[in-house]
């Protein structure tokens, strides 16, 4: 049977790795090609890397960084950060990604999902969805978490799934580096409303919490961290071996 | 010199860093005689079965690969490159794929539990044949990296099965002729290994 997916998310600044990072073995921490080359050797399997750059030179440092990446580097990469129309798409595809997410370009254009689903696939378009609970119900959040959208969440995803996102990256505000494990609650309401795969986001701070999250909902997919991995707080072999002592098939 | 099929389908970057990474070089090409004097073929492959097949028709290159085929030089059909290898294909409609491998690309849907989902994407253990030289450097439930709706069922060209809901076709071979459902250039090791066991065929 499949695997659970364990996945780490690299936020890239200008061509560099940013949130800081702590590894012993590495030369260059900030490095995106050497820490996706660390990553892929340990079992990572699959990488998300998210552009927050906001300047035009940035924006072809990182082409430069992902073209690199791509070529090294043989797991599936997902790409995300100001992406906002199909030539977006076409130009991180073109340098090696695999599969396209999108967040804040899909609220302010939803047919920015069917446009790309059609062109490349659904399996290549992933909705990213930044989620806090506002007046006892689920909120979409803009802007990397900053701005209340006003829309409900768990319909925004149900219609970017039926418009053709192939895979939903939910990310809890609510426990975002609390440290305190995955938003089961939240998870578990997206994960009832789509038939695609789920990916948890948010809160892990630990092996055990990955245990947790795949423990209580089992049909979800992947779980994604980026600093406990970063700062070798959780070691992916470790984790890996956690799980599959749990009876959690991984690979 | 390995030859990747371009007929325009997809986007083949990775597919020719991962024969760099070991060491071989790989050209993609849509040049017939590159394609004759190479002393091995890809046929990649993503997105749907028949505008596929049309692109490669419209090139020609279909012909040229046959040929090849039939002169006993290794191919290699990966992903929906594999699915056209066969005979034909059920993806909306019914369409005739190459012919090089006998049987059918059938959809997932309807023949798998509706829990399950479709597309089967992800890593998925492969339950090989044993002692082929092209798996001479992977092991059996050795996890490789899926990205599929529709199948091929198992038949006796079939060298490595795999699971989800149903029992598939995750690698084919037959002589010099074989085909991967699964991507080996995002497969990490594993894919490597499996190219390297490719391009060490004699033919």
């Amino acid at each position: 049977m499949i695997t659970k997916r364990i996945i780490p998310c690299l936020d890239v600044k200008n061509g560099r790795v940013v949130k800081g990072t702590n590894f012993k073995n590495l030369n260059d921490v900030s490095s995106p090609v050497e820490l996706a080359r660390y990553y892929s050797e340990c079992g990572a399997d699959e990488l998300v890397f998210y552009d927050i750059t906001a300047s035009f030179e940035g924006r072809q440092l990182f082409i430069d960084i992902l073209k690199e990446v791509a070529s090294q580097i043989f797991i599936p990469l997902t790409v995300g950060g100001g992406i906002n129309t199909v030539e977006d798409f076409d130009r991180v595809l073109k340098c090696g990604a695999d599969k396209v997410s999108v967040n804040s370009g899909a609220i302010k254009n939803p047919d920015l999902i069917s446009q790309a689903a059609r062109l490349y696939g659904n399996q290549c378009v992933v909705l990213s969805a930044d989620i806090k609970r506002v007046d006892g119900e689920f909120r979409i959040f803009a802007k990397g978490g900053r701005e209340d959208t006003g829309i409900e969440a768990i319909g925004w995803i149900k219609k970017c799934v039926e418009m053709g996102a192939g895979e939903v990256v939910v990310n809890s505000i609510d426990t975002d580096g609390v440290k305190k494990g995955f938003d089961i609650e939240m998870l578990g309401a997206v994960r009832e409303v789509v038939n695609v795969p789920v990916i948890a986001s948010g809160g892990a701070g630990s092996a055990e919490d990955f245990v947790a999250l795949f423990k209580e909902i089992p049909d979800m997919d992947a779980g994604l961290a980026a600093s406990i991995f970063h700062f070798s707080e959780v070691l992916i072999p470790d984790l890996k071996k956690l799980m599959k002592e749990n009876g959690i098939n991984v690979r | 010199m390995i030859a990747i099929i371009d007929y325009g389908v997809g986007n083949l970057f990775s597919l020719k860093s991962s024969f760099c990474a070991i060491g071989q070089e790989a050209k993609v090409t849509d040049d017939a005689d590159e394609i004759r004097k190479a002393d091995k073929i890809i046929l990649p492959g993503v997105g749907a079965f028949e505008d596929a097949v049309k692109k490669l028709r419209n090139t020609g290159l279909d012909l040229v690969l046959k040929e090849e085929a039939e002169k006993g030089k290794p191919v290699m059909g990966i992903c929906l490159g594999m699915q056209m290898l066969f005979e034909r294909s059920f993806e909306y409609g019914c369409h005739e794929g190459l012919g090089l491998i006998k049987g059918d690309i059938i959809p997932f849907e309807g023949e798998i539990d509706s829990s399950l989902k479709i597309p089967h994407i992800g890593w998925n253990a492969l339950e090989i044949k044993e002692d082929l030289p092209i798996f001479k450097y992977i092991k059996n439930g050795d996890h490789v990296y899926f990205v599929h709706s529709y199948f091929a069922e198992v038949t006796e060209e079939t060298i490595a099965k795999c699971e989800y809901g149903t029992v598939f076709t995750a690698a084919v071979g037959k002589d010099n002729i074989y085909g991967c459902q699964f991507h080996p250039e995002k497969s990490g090791q594993v894919g490597l290994n499996i190219l390297k066991g490719f391009c060490e065929l004699g033919g």
